[in-house]
Order: structure tokens, then C-alpha cells, then sequence
């Protein structure tokens, strides 16, 4: 797969080392331990109720669960838009329980890429500068942020589509942009919410398509689903429900 | 182990700006009504300023041309409370002064009033002054003659009368070949001349002027001058102004009013300052009211991307980046408002100004000003909404999508 391995190229050095230094000292990407959020109210919700989840560079790993099992806090928790009540959680071996919110944002933008379900795109502004977004908050000049962009669109396949707008592009082809803009930062993990769930069956085949490319290049993917297809086809599969995980298992070969 | 902390999120300033100006793109039509609010006050503002700076530079246009080296000497009140009189060889010894250049009076003739005809009520004398001039009068107050022409050393001894320019107005007299005359003091005087408005004399408007010499001939004229009129250097004014009393009436100096018409004009100009002020308030409310409505566009925009700003949350912004971009987008709106307002009230006062043939002013600090003021109008306005848009959850922002 010549996409494929020009990715691997493309995720950028630093980003390698960094793997590098996680392998040597065994830090998860991710590692809950206990973890529980509970939503005030009468009665309060327990969306989260003790979930523990080690996650290491490099796995592809999907949350399996209906809607209302808690699997959207989880995500909240897991990009760092949320805090937890109770227990640790470590990005990247940072505790998020000591961390102030800009340090929190400081995460965001430097080792968490988002894919949501809705694209988020802005409209009226071509690809290119929708995956340059992804880089807004890095501090990098225009000039270098388009240039990243560009390269990481022509690996999910749009370089033909550069600058066309999102109304221009399909559903599929939007998703990619996003993908695109989520790659952009060099992330240590994807964090993709129902990454296929707005799109028909086909664009969402060829967008699960890219994330295993991606996989295979060595990125590391979480990718939040309802969709028992979707997860189907993930080597590893954690199933949520009542905020409880149910159940962890990798499929081997698949 | 803990790998090194992230760097932390930056959001560079020129990135803001860029930030606030697609912000502003995204909903032109929005952009540019919430922006007209702050126009129309910025440009009522602008002209008001303008146009009265544009008045007074006419002003003072004036009065360069008609020079600030007049001074007036007219009797004060004497020390019982009488009017008093300047004698008689008064414009002599003001000419000796050295330094002054031109020197000129008129005397005002008690008594004798101006008709239309003999048949007039004599109770109706219209307040029009009858005056001897001195030949030299015109050239020395800069008045120039509007029709016919000005008395000269034959007409003086002859009943000839020249019209102030309301004078004129009020007799209804515009022929001045000769073939009009006035009931004069008794006597049939001929028009042959009407004066146009002297701008540094304003009471010879209201004059009938003859010669000295038919005055003091025939009716009855003391030949006390009532108001001396005098040029000097212009460097010398000031020094002229102080010896004139003294020069004028050596016995009684305290007797003597010595007075600048052009410092009376130009203090006339700055006088409209009220009517300034109370248009300028009013200027100021439609600013206030166009803050408002760009404070109102902005609550709406938070509310409505509340999705953008959980995305840009997601995507490493901090609370403080959001703020900057909501902020500099209210501040650029405003902005936007005050240049137009400004460009607005610019060609309202050329417009104005070229209307009235006055020359077109507009002072520096006026730009400055507005600048301050649409800055300032624009951070209040966003102050609020940019702290909801940083104050919400990133979780709530993108959970509304």
C-alpha cells in the first residue's frame, strides 16, 4: 500500500521518538484506574462507575456500547474536555487530576486528535485550511500549518481536493479532511467519536479503511461506537455499558 | 515515568485578527447591519466636529484676509455715568502714534434720523444710525460698496448719503444712480451708494453715512467722533492698544473703550460650542445604541457556535483564546463601524462645507478619537459575550451539534 507507507514518513519524527521513549519506559497512552463520573441530580447519574483502561501506543482499540452507557463520558474524559470525579487518569503519563485547564488544552493541542461524528468543518473555508485549523493552536505560522496540511490531505487521499470547500466534498471526502486535520498535530493517539456514523455505508467502509492504514502505519486509534460492525472489525474491542466495561477482547488476526 | 509536559496551546496575535475577520466573513449582511449601528453614530459625531471646525476655519479664513490689526476706540461711560465724548482733534493725534497706519472715525449726528420719504412717522427711525464718515473710512475698515459708490471730497460737502448694507434693506433701497434720495435730517439726501456687510464694523450696517462737512454744516454736527477706527502694525497692536487711551482723550483715559472686532469674531465662532456639545451627546447615545446592537450580534454568535468553540476547545484553544477571538471580533465590528462612520461624516462635512463655500476642516484628533472610541465601544460590547463563549464547557459546546 503505497499511501500507506508514505504515512509512515509523513508522522513525523518526534513523534516516533516519542513512541520510542514510551516503549522504553512501558507508559501507556492511555491509562485509567477507577474512574467514576457522576452527573449531579435526583437522582444522580453514575455514567462512569469504576472503569480501569490501559491503552499503549500503537493499538487500535474500539468502545463498544448502546447510547446511555456511558461511552460519550468516557470519551469527554478520555479527550480531556471532562474531569473525572474519582480515580486516575493518565494521558501520555500525565496526571489530568493535577493538570489547570490550559495545560489541559496544551494536550489537546499537541497529543489528542478529535474525529467527530458531525465533521466539524468550517464551512466556507477550503480542506487545506480546515486541516490547518488542527494546527491553530500550536503557535505554527500560516505558512507552515498549510504546508503540514496539505502533505497530511494528500495522505488521506485528497490532494485533489485541497481546495475545495466542504460543501464541495462528499460525506466521506469530509470526514477525511477531518481525519486529515486530527493527523495534522501529530497526535499520540486519534480520538474518532462514531467516525462513520454520518455517513452511508460505503464512505463509511473507506473512512475505516484509512484508520487501519493508519494503524498499520503505527498511529494509535480509539474509536467510540455504537456500531457493532464498526467494532467488528478493530483488533481490540471494549464493551461499556451502565458505565461499567463488560468486556476486553482482542481479536486476533482479524 | 512522565514524558515532558506538552508546550503550552499559542494562539499567535496575527491569528487572532485573522480569527475575528473570517468570524466577521462567515455572516456579511449581519457583519454590516450591526456595523451600520456604530456608523451612523460615529458619523453624526465626525460631522458634527467637522462642520464646526469647517465654520470656524471659515472664520478665521475672514480674518486673515481682513487682517487682526484693527482696533476700535469709542467713549467709555465717564466717571459721573454720562456718555462720554472724545474731542474733536482725537484722529489726529491718533495718526501721530507711530507704527499705526491708517487711521479713521465716524460721528454718530444726535438727533437727526433717516426716512424713506417726509411722510414717515418720525417714531419709525428703524434704529438706523446717521453718521459723518471721514473719506478714509472704507479702506481703513476693509468695507467695499455693494452698488454706486463711496463719498469723496466733492460729495462730502453735498447731501449725498451712503447705505449700510441693513440700512439699505430696511429703506428698501437698491437704485443708486442718483435718482433716490432719503429724508435725511430734515433735507432730501441723495443715495449714491450701498455699502456690503463690513464684517469687522458690523454697526455700520445699521448706518446712513454722509460727509463730515454737510454734518457739521447742516445739522448742526459737533464734530466729535464716536467711533475712531485704526490700523497699525501688526506687531504693533498690542503696543498701540495700550497708548490709545491716553492718546485719545489725555484727561480722562479711563473714559476711553478700546476694543479688537476681529477677537469679538473669533470669540463668536468658539461661542456655538453648546449647540456642539448637545449634538455631539446626541452622536454619542447612537453610539451607545450601536455598542449595544454589536454586543446583541455577538451573543447571538456565541450561542449559535457553540459547537465551533467546543471543536476549537478540542483542538487545543485555551479559555483565554476563545475570549481574544470573540473580543477581536467585536472590536473589529465596531472598528469596521467607526471607519465607515468616520468616511460617513468626512463627506457629509464636504459636503456641507462646499454647500456653504466654507473650506473643508476636519482636525487630526477626530480620527484618533474615533479610533479610541469604536476600540473602546467594541470591548465593552464583546466583554460579555466573549466571557460566556470562554466560560463554556468544552463538553456542552459540542454536545449541542
Amino acid at each position: 500500500m503505497t499511501a500507506s507507507a508514505s504515512l509512515a514518513t509523513a508522522l513525523s519524527r518526534t513523534d516516533a521518538a516519542r513512541r520510542g521513549a514510551a516503549a522504553t519506559t512501558r507508559e501507556p497512552v492511555v491509562l485509567m484506574d477507577n474512574v467514576t463520573r457522576v452527573y449531579p441530580g435526583s437522582p444522580p447519574v453514575y455514567a462512569l462507575g469504576g472503569v480501569s483502561l490501559r491503552i499503549e501506543t500503537g493499538e487500535m482499540v474500539g468502545i463498544v456500547g448502546p447510547s446511555g452507557s456511558g461511552k460519550s463520558t468516557l470519551l469527554n474524559i478520555l479527550g480531556t474536555l471532562d474531569r473525572a470525579d474519582s480515580g486516575v487518569v493518565r494521558i501520555d503519563g500525565h496526571d489530568l487530576s493535577t493538570m489547570s485547564d490550559r495545560q489541559l488544552s496544551a494536550l489537546r493541542a499537541r497529543r489528542i486528535g478529535f474525529v467527530f461524528q458531525q465533521f466539524f468543518l468550517s464551512p466556507g473555508v477550503t480542506a487545506l485550511d480546515n486541516v490547518a485549523d488542527g494546527l491553530l493552536y500550536t503557535g505554527l505560522p500560516l505558512r507552515r500549518r498549510r504546508a503540514r496540511a496539505r502533505t497530511f490531505l494528500e495522505h488521506v487521499g485528497l490532494a485533489d481536493r485541497v481546495h475545495h470547500k466542504p460543501n464541495e466534498l462528499s460525506g466521506g471526502q469530509r470526514q477525511r479532511v477531518a481525519v486529515a486535520r486530527a493527523l495534522a498535530g501529530k497526535p499520540s493517539f486519534l480520538l474518532a467519536d462514531e467516525p462513520t456514523g454520518a455517513l452511508d455505508s460505503t464512505s463509511g467502509a473507506a473512512v475505516l479503511k484509512l484508520l487501519h492504514e493508519l494503524h498499520d502505519d503505527g498511529t494509535t486509534i480509539v474509536v467510540i461506537t455504537h456500531d457493532h460492525a464498526v467494532a467488528a472489525e478493530l483488533p481490540r474491542q471494549v464493551h461499556i455499558l451502565d458505565g461499567k466495561i463488560e468486556s476486553d477482547e482482542r481479536t486476533v488476526g482479524r | 515515568m512522565t514524558s515532558a509536559a506538552p508546550a503550552p496551546s499559542r494562539l499567535r496575535p496575527r491569528d487572532t485578527v485573522r480569527l475575528a475577520f473570517s468570524g466577521l466573513r462567515s455572516r456579511p449582511l449581519r457583519a454590516v447591519l450591526s456595523a451600520l449601528g456604530i456608523a451612523v453614530g460615529i458619523a453624526a459625531m465626525v460631522a458634527v466636529i467637522g462642520i464646526s471646525a469647517s465654520s470656524r476655519e471659515q472664520v478665521n479664513q475672514q480674518l486673515r484676509e481682513l487682517g487682526t490689526d484693527l482696533l476700535t476706540v469709542a467713549p467709555g461711560t465717564s466717571f459721573s455715568g454720562e456718555a462720554a465724548k472724545l474731542p474733536e482733534e482725537s484722529v489726529d493725534m491718533v495718526s501721530r502714534i507711530e507704527s499705526v497706519n491708517t487711521v479713521s472715525a465716524v460721528g454718530t449726528v444726535s438727533e437727526a434720523y433717516v426716512y424713506r420719504n417726509e411722510a414717515i412717522d418720525e417714531g419709525q427711525t428703524n434704529s438706523i444710525a446717521v453718521s459723518a464718515a471721514r473719506l478714509d473710512l472704507l479702506g481703513t475698515v476693509s468695507g467695499e460698496v455693494a452698488s454706486g459708490r463711496w463719498l469723496d471730497g466733492a460729495l462730502a460737502e453735498y447731501p449725498a448719503v451712503v447705505l449700510g448694507a441693513s440700512a439699505a434693506e430696511l429703506l428698501g433701497i437698491s437704485e443708486t444712480d442718483g435718482s433716490v434720495s432719503v429724508w435725511l435730517g430734515g433735507e432730501w439726501f441723495t443715495v449714491v451708494g450701498v455699502l456690503e456687510p463690513v464684517m469687522l464694523a458690523p454697526a455700520l450696517d445699521m448706518s446712513a453715512l454722509i460727509g463730515w462737512e454737510v454734518a457739521e454744516e447742516r445739522l448742526g454736527f459737533d464734530g466729535s467722533p464716536t467711533t475712531i477706527y485704526e490700523r497699525s502694525d501688526e506687531s504693533a497692536v498690542e503696543d498701540v492698544r495700550a497708548l490709545l487711551p491716553a492718546t485719545v482723550n489725555p484727561q480722562d483715559p479711563g473714559e476711553v473703550a478700546v476694543s479688537r472686532p476681529s477677537d469679538t469674531l473669533a470669540a463668536q465662532a468658539a461661542a456655538d460650542d453648546t449647540l456642539t456639545a448637545l449634538l455631539l451627546a446626541l452622536g454619542g447615545v447612537a453610539l451607545l445604541v450601536g455598542g449595544i446592537s454589536v454586543a446583541n450580534t455577538m451573543v447571538m454568535a456565541v450561542l449559535e457556535r457553540r459547537s465551533e468553540i467546543g471543536l476549537r476547545r478540542a483542538l487545543g484553544a485555551t479559555r483565554a483564546h476563545i475570549r481574544r477571538q470573540f473580543l477581536g471580533e467585536s472590536v473589529l465590528l465596531a472598528a469596521l463601524g467607526g471607519v465607515g462612520g468616520a468616511g460617513l461624516g468626512a463627506v457629509a462635512t464636504a459636503v456641507f462645507a462646499a454647500g456653504r463655500d466654507w473650506p473643508f476642516a476636519l482636525p487630526a484628533w477626530v480620527l484618533g478619537g474615533v479610533a479610541g472610541a469604536t476600540v473602546i465601544v467594541g470591548a465593552l460590547a464583546g466583554a460579555f459575550p466573549a466571557a460566556r463563549a470562554a466560560r463554556m464547557p468544552p463538553t456542552a459546546a459540542l454536545a449541542t451539534a
